[in-house]
C-alpha cells in the first residue's frame, strides 16, 4: 500500500470534525424522525406550533452545523491529501517513473476515508447515548406527548456509511488530479509554478525582513489562513452562543455546544500550527543557524496569524449574535414567553479572554517545536 | 583564532552508540582557508557543525579568542552565530517563499548592513533579485546563498560541500568566487569537502578519517578554481 494507515491516523482532526458533525446532526435527525410519531396526537396549535419549532430547530441545527463541518471535513482533508503529495512527492514521482499508473498510485489514498469513518461512527454511536438526555430537555415542559429514540437505519447510511465511501472516492480522485504532474515535476517537488508567477510582482516599499517573512508566509498556504480563521470562528461563535443561550435554551444544548466549539478550534488550532511550524521547518532551521532568535522565528512564522485569528473571532461574535437575533426574531416568533435577547457582552469579554489565554498558550507550546528544528535534522530527512 | 580542544561526539544511545569525533584539537589561524578533507562518514561536517556552534560536542572545548562556545546556552550560541559567522552549505538552504534578494536581506539585517544589494550585484544576481529560488539555477541559488552569508558581514565563513551540488563549470565559478572574497575580505573560511582536489585550493587541509584527524597539511602552492581537477 502506498499510503499507510499510519498516514491517515494523521488525519485525527477530520476525525473530530466528522464526530462533531454526526453527533450534531443525528441527534436532531433522529429527534426529528422520531418526533413525527406524535404528529398525529398533537390536540392544539399551542402544541402543533411548538412542534413545528422544534422540527424546524433540528433541520437549522443539522443543516447549518453539518452543512459547515462537512465543508471544513473536506477542506482539511484535501489540505492535507495536498501536503501528503508535497512531503512524499519524491517518492510517488518514483514510483510514476518506475511506471506505476495514477490510478494504481492514487488508490492508495482511500485509507484517508478511514479517518471520516472512525469519526462519522463514533459521533453515531455516541449520539445514542445522548439522545435520551436530549429528548427530555427538549420536552421539558411536558407540552407534547411522550416519545423515545429508536434506531433509523436510513440515518446511518447517510451519515456514517455514505460519507465515509464518498469521502474515500474524493480522496482518490483528488489524488488522481494532483498525481497529474508530471514525473519530473513530482521528483523536484515543484510547487514551483505558483512562485514563479509571484516572483514578477515588485515590491512596493522595502520592509524589515520578518515582515517580508510574515508576509510571504501568510500569502505561501492559504487554506491554513482559512484554518486559523475558522479555529477562532468555532470558539467565538460556540461558546458565546452557548453563554447566550442560557435563558433560550437549555444548559444541557449549551454545555454540549461549547464542547463542540472548544474541541474543534483546539483540533483545527493545533493541527493549523503544527502544519505552519513542519511546512516552514527548512526556513525556521536556517533562521536558526544564521543567529534569528526562537522569538525572532516565532514573529516571522506564527504571529502573522494572529490578525486572522482575531478577524475569525470577530467574524464568530457577529455571526452568533445574528443567528441568535434571526431566531428569536424569525423562527421563535410566533412561540410565546420567548425572553428577550441581546448582545451578551459578558460572555463576549470572558469568552475573548479565554480564546486570548488559548491562543497564546498554543503560541507558546509551539515556540517550543521551533526551538527543536535543527537543520541536522532536515538535512537527515533530505527535504 | 579557533581552538578546538580534545572533541569528542557521539550518537545514538547505549549499543548504538558511535564515536564520530575522537579527541580532536585542532587550531585555525585568524585569515585562513582550511578545507577540511575526508570520505562520506568521516565525520567532516559534524566537526564543521561543532566548530561553527551548530552542535554542542560532548567533550571538549571549542574556543573563539578567549571564548568557549561550549559553554553558552542555545541562546548564547544563537547570538554568538549571529554576531560571528557565516554559513554556505550544498543544499542552499534558501528560504523558499522569498526572493533571492530577501533571502540576502535576511543575513543582512543580522549585521544592521543596509547595503546588501551591493553583494547581489558582487554574486551578478542584481537581475535575479526579485525571482523566487524555484526559478533559479543551482549555481544561482548557491551564489543567492553566498550572499546571504557574505551579507552578515561574518568573522569567520563555514562551507559544507558548497559546490556539491553543481556542475563542474559552475562549481569552478562558485569556488573561485569564493576565494577571491576570502582573499579580498581576509575572511577565516572553513570548507568541507570529500574531494581532493578542491583541498589544493586550500593553505591549511585537515585530513580526516573514522573521526580522527589524519594529517593537517600546510600547503604553499595554493591552486585557483581553474588550475585544479574537478
Amino acid at each position: 500500500m502506498i499510503v499507510s494507515v499510519k498516514d491517515a491516523a494523521k488525519l485525527i482532526g477530520v476525525s473530530v470534525v466528522s464526530f462533531c458533525a454526526v453527533f450534531v446532526c443525528n441527534l436532531f435527525l433522529n429527534y426529528n424522525i422520531d418526533i413525527t410519531s406524535i404528529e398525529p396526537l398533537l390536540t392544539n396549535e399551542y402544541q402543533i406550533t411548538f412542534y413545528d419549532t422544534l422540527k424546524l430547530m433540528g433541520n437549522v441545527v443539522a443543516l447549518i452545523s453539518g452543512g459547515c463541518l462537512l465543508i471544513t471535513s473536506v477542506v482539511i482533508l484535501f489540505f492535507y491529501i495536498k501536503q501528503y503529495i508535497n512531503a512524499h512527492s519524491k517518492e510517488l514521482g518514483i514510483l510514476k517513473a518506475l511506471g506505476y499508473s495514477k490510478i494504481k498510485i492514487s488508490k492508495g489514498f482511500f485509507v484517508f476515508g478511514l479517518s471520516i469513518l472512525i469519526g462519522s461512527a463514533s459521533g453515531y454511536l455516541s449520539s445514542f447515548l445522548l439522545m435520551p438526555a436530549f429528548y427530555e430537555v427538549q420536552n421539558e415542559k411536558k407540552l407534547l406527548p411522550q416519545f423515545y429514540a429508536s434506531f433509523h437505519p436510513s440515518l446511518l447510511i447517510y451519515l456514517v456509511v455514505l460519507p465515509a465511501v464518498c469521502f474515500s472516492l474524493l480522496s482518490v480522485a483528488f489524488a488522481f488530479i494532483k498525481l497529474k504532474k508530471p514525473v519530473l515535476l513530482l521528483l523536484k517537488n515543484a510547487t514551483e509554478t505558483k512562485r514563479i508567477k509571484l516572483s514578477t510582482r515588485k515590491q512596493k516599499k522595502e520592509m524589515p525582513f520578518l515582515s517580508d517573512l510574515k508576509k510571504a508566509t501568510l500569502k505561501s498556504k492559504k487554506t491554513l489562513v482559512f484554518l486559523m480563521g475558522f479555529s477562532a470562528f468555532c470558539f467565538s461563535a460556540m461558546v458565546q452562543m452557548s453563554f447566550s443561550m442560557k435563558e433560550l435554551s437549555s444548559i444541557m444544548m449549551g454545555l454540549m455546544i461549547i464542547l463542540i466549539g472548544v474541541i474543534l478550534a483546539c483540533t483545527t488550532l493545533f493541527m493549523a500550527v503544527s502544519t505552519v511550524i513542519s511546512s516552514n521547518k527548512k526556513s525556521i532551521a536556517m533562521m536558526r543557524v544564521e543567529g534569528y532568535s526562537v522569538k525572532d522565528c516565532r514573529k516571522g512564522v506564527l504571529n502573522c496569524y494572529r490578525p486572522v485569528a482575531y478577524i475569525g473571532f470577530a467574524i464568530g461574535t457577529a455571526y452568533q449574535y445574528g443567528l441568535l437575533r434571526i431566531s428569536v426574531d424569525i423562527i421563535f416568533k410566533d412561540i410565546e414567553n420567548i425572553p428577550q435577547y441581546n448582545f451578551d457582552f459578558k460572555a463576549f469579554i470572558i469568552c475573548l479572554i479565554a480564546f486570548v489565554l488559548l491562543y497564546e498558550f498554543v503560541m507558546r507550546y509551539f515556540s517550543g517545536r521551533i526551538r527543536k528544528c535543527s537543520l541536522k535534522e532536515v538535512m537527515e530527512s533530505g527535504e | 583564532m579557533i581552538k578546538i580542544k580534545n572533541i569528542s561526539k557521539y550518537y545514538g544511545d547505549k549499543e548504538n552508540r558511535i564515536q564520530v569525533l575522537k579527541n580532536i584539537s585542532l587550531e585555525i589561524e585568524d585569515g585562513d582557508f582550511a578545507v577540511i578533507l575526508g570520505a562520506s562518514g568521516s565525520g567532516k561536517s559534524t566537526l564543521l557543525n561543532v566548530m561553527s556552534g551548530l552542535e554542542y560536542p560532548d567533550e571538549g572545548e571549542v574556543v573563539y579568542n578567549k571564548d568557549d562556545i561550549t559553554k553558552l546556552s542555545d541562546g548564547e550560541l544563537t547570538e554568538f552565530r549571529k554576531n560571528n559567522t557565516g554559513f554556505i552549505f550544498q543544499q542552499y538552504y534558501l528560504l523558499p517563499n522569498m526572493t533571492a534578494g530577501k533571502n540576502v536581506k535576511m543575513g543582512a539585517e543580522l549585521a544592521a548592513n543596509t547595503d546588501y544589494m551591493e553583494i547581489i550585484k558582487a554574486v551578478g544576481l542584481e537581475d535575479k533579485k526579485d525571482k523566487y529560488p524555484s526559478a533559479l539555477s543551482g549555481g544561482e541559488q548557491q551564489r543567492v546563498a553566498i550572499a546571504r552569508a557574505l551579507a552578515k558581514r561574518p568573522k569567520v565563513l563555514f562551507m559544507d560541500e558548497p559546490t556539491g551540488a553543481l556542475d563542474e563549470t559552475t562549481g569552478r565559478s562558485v569556488l573561485d568566487y569564493i576565494m577571491k572574497l576570502q582573499k579580498e575580505k581576509g575572511l577565516t573560511s572553513v570548507m568541507v569537502t570529500h574531494n581532493a582536489n578542491i583541498a589544493e585550493t586550500a593553505n591549511t587541509v585537515i585530513k580526516m578519517n573514522s573521526g580522527e584527524i589524519v594529517e593537517i597539511i600546510k600547503n604553499t602552492n595554493q591552486k585557483t578554481a581553474y588550475e585544479i581537477g574537478w
